[in-house]
């Protein structure tokens, strides 16, 4: 375990006059695999698009790469990022959806090679080549002309990791990737999402698969109303929860 | 009579099934045909609609230069007010709000006030600005000046009124086709890093043309009709053309006949046009319902093509 991936200390995001985030204190380290656990309107999605800026946070300082998101230090001050360095920090981090948002009037060959091409720079037989690789990894290799619509929904979110691989991330960030699926189409990403785990990747994870959490995950992450109420290795969160919120979450899911 | 399926001697499956009967389809028919029979006599019957004079001058030259000054104004016209609407719509849909102000008021403007009020204006701008001049604005140097009656001559004056009225339109449909577009789509393709202007061009514009195609066939199809008020400015295009055959042979009902079968065959060419770029920007999107008349002939006759269905048929 070497340098921490994300950093955050004190994360506060807020809506208007309703607050989210309320003081998010956590660090993901390389080859880590962390699950965000909680009920809804807790704050776990907040938090994961706050992580590539999709959201920008509100108080609490957030680095992710030793960068700060959203901002650059230089000489003593916080210099708001120009689009160019939002843009070139979020081409390191993919991020998968609950609805997988494919570019729907592209096939999925085209949805994998425009970001390395437009992107990155990389030359359209390179991507496509890499993409092929990418495709074959998931099961998918035989679909390279098809269209989205053509495809069911774990075929489409298996699509949608490799078109965030296929931008070569350091880091994975997974909000609620199965929870729009159909129940027998859960396991094929879910078998996707622990192979890239296996290999190393640095993944942060909002989940309802409990099972996947106990598996594969190497820090749970329990939050409730915007706060990190327990957080440890699966085994202790999950089996032997010492807060009594965490306690009562997790005997209304399992 | 109830039916007990469970008696073994009713056979329900046997029985001949009535279609039911719609006897008012029949009137509705009937009435039709009678209408249509009626228009059709009078057609043939009627010495003063001069079919002669109509054949004689549906392909002569004035007639036909006309029409092409007509396809030259749409076109023109049209591609800078796509263009510009396209500019517009970023401009309001932009963070800076600068910009979407000044979109607003130009929408306001172009579409608050009737395009032949605004195609006079064009024509008598000499009026309010003899020259025109390029330099720097309040203090600076002229470097040139033009009389503003050679730089806007007819044509030009034509095509400003025409482009600028129909780019405010073009400006509402296209900002409906962006915000048509899930915002899912944006943060996808911010996630791989793609800037505003990329995303715009490579994502977000290309889904909206499916919403902006329908209209804007529409809007063209309406700007070759909308092209005949230039007649009072005197360019002589398609209406102007006739109306100086007709000011000379009296003739009226015949040439306007001879303008209308005109408009009708290329706003028939331009419904099959738009046929097929709502084609090519549905591609990957389900198969679009009804249409035109038109649209649903050519679709019929051109599914053999359609290589998605067959596909998603697998």
């Amino acid at each position: 375990m070497s340098s921490a991936i994300i950093s955050a200390r004190g994360v506060q995001k807020s809506f208007g006059r309703v607050d989210v985030l309320k003081g998010i204190d956590l660090d993901l380290f390389e080859g880590q695999v962390m699950c965000l656990l909680g009920p809804s309107g807790s704050g776990k999605s907040t938090f994961l698009r706050c992580v590539n800026h999709l959201e920008s946070v509100s108080g609490g300082v957030l680095t992710v790469h030793g960068q700060l998101v959203g901002y650059r230090e230089r000489r003593g001050r916080l210099y708001e990022s120009s689009e160019a360095e939002i843009c070139r920090d979020r081409s390191d981090i993919g991020m998968v959806f609950q609805h997988f948002n494919l570019f729907p009037h592209m096939t999925v060959l085209e949805n994998l090679t425009i970001g390395p091409v437009t992107v990155r720079g990389k030359s359209r037989k390179a991507a496509a080549v890499r993409a092929v690789e990418l495709l074959d990894q998931v099961g998918l290799g035989d679909k390279l002309k098809a269209y989205p619509r053509q495809l069911s929904g774990g075929q489409q979110q298996r699509v949608a990791i490799a078109r965030a691989l296929a931008m070569e991330p350091r880091l994975m960030l997974f909000d609620e990737p199965t929870s729009a699926l159909d129940p027998e189409l859960v396991g094929d990403v879910l078998a996707v999402m622990k192979n890239l785990a296996s290999e190393g990747m640095t993944m942060l994870v909002v989940t309802h698969e409990m099972g996947f959490a106990r598996e594969v995950a190497d820090v749970v992450v329990f939050m409730d109303g915007g706060v990190v109420v327990e957080s440890g290795p699966p085994g202790e969160v999950l089996d032997n929860p010492r807060n009594e919120r965490t306690r009562a979450f997790l005997s209304a899911v399992l | 009579m109830a039916i007990d399926l469970s008696a073994s001697t009713v056979d329900v499956a046997q029985m001949k099934v009535v279609p039911r009967r719609h006897p008012w389809r029949w009137v509705g028919v009937a009435i039709v045909l009678i209408t249509v029979a009626t228009l059709i006599q009078g057609f043939l019957t009627n010495p003063r609609y001069q079919w002669g004079v109509v054949g004689d001058y549906l392909l002569s030259g004035a007639v036909l230069a006309g029409l092409g000054r007509t396809l030259q104004l749409t076109a023109i016209a049209m591609t800078i007010a796509i263009i510009l609407g396209i500019v517009l719509a970023l401009m309001r849909l932009s963070q800076n709000p600068v910009l979407r102000v000044v979109a607003g008021a130009f929408v306001w403007l172009f579409r608050g006030t009737p395009l032949l009020v605004q195609l006079l204006f064009w024509n008598f701008i000499s009026a309010l600005f003899p020259t025109i001049s390029i330099g720097v604005p309040l203090l600076g140097p002229e470097f040139v000046s033009f009389d503003a009656n050679t730089v806007i001559p007819t044509f030009v004056a034509a095509i400003l009124g025409l482009a600028l009225y129909e780019s405010a339109y073009m400006s509402e449909i296209v900002r409906a086709g962006i915000l048509s577009v899930d915002r899912g789509q944006f943060e996808a393709a911010q996630s791989i890093g793609m800037r505003r202007s990329l995303l715009m061009r490579k994502i977000v514009l290309p889904q909206a043309m499916r919403v902006i195609i329908p209209p804007t066939g529409n809007e063209t199809i309406g700007m070759l009709k909308f092209s005949s008020l230039v007649s009072v400015i005197g360019l002589p295009e398609l209406l102007n053309s006739v109306q100086l055959i007709y000011a000379r042979t009296f003739e009226t009902i015949p040439m306007l006949i001879v303008a209308t079968i005109w408009y009708l065959v290329v706003t028939t060419v331009l419904t099959i046009g738009q046929f097929f770029i709502e084609r090519y920007f549905g591609r990957g999107a389900r198969p679009q319902a009804q249409g035109t008349p038109i649209g649903q002939f050519l679709r019929k006759a051109f599914t053999f093509h359609d290589k998605s269905r067959k596909e998603s048929a697998q």
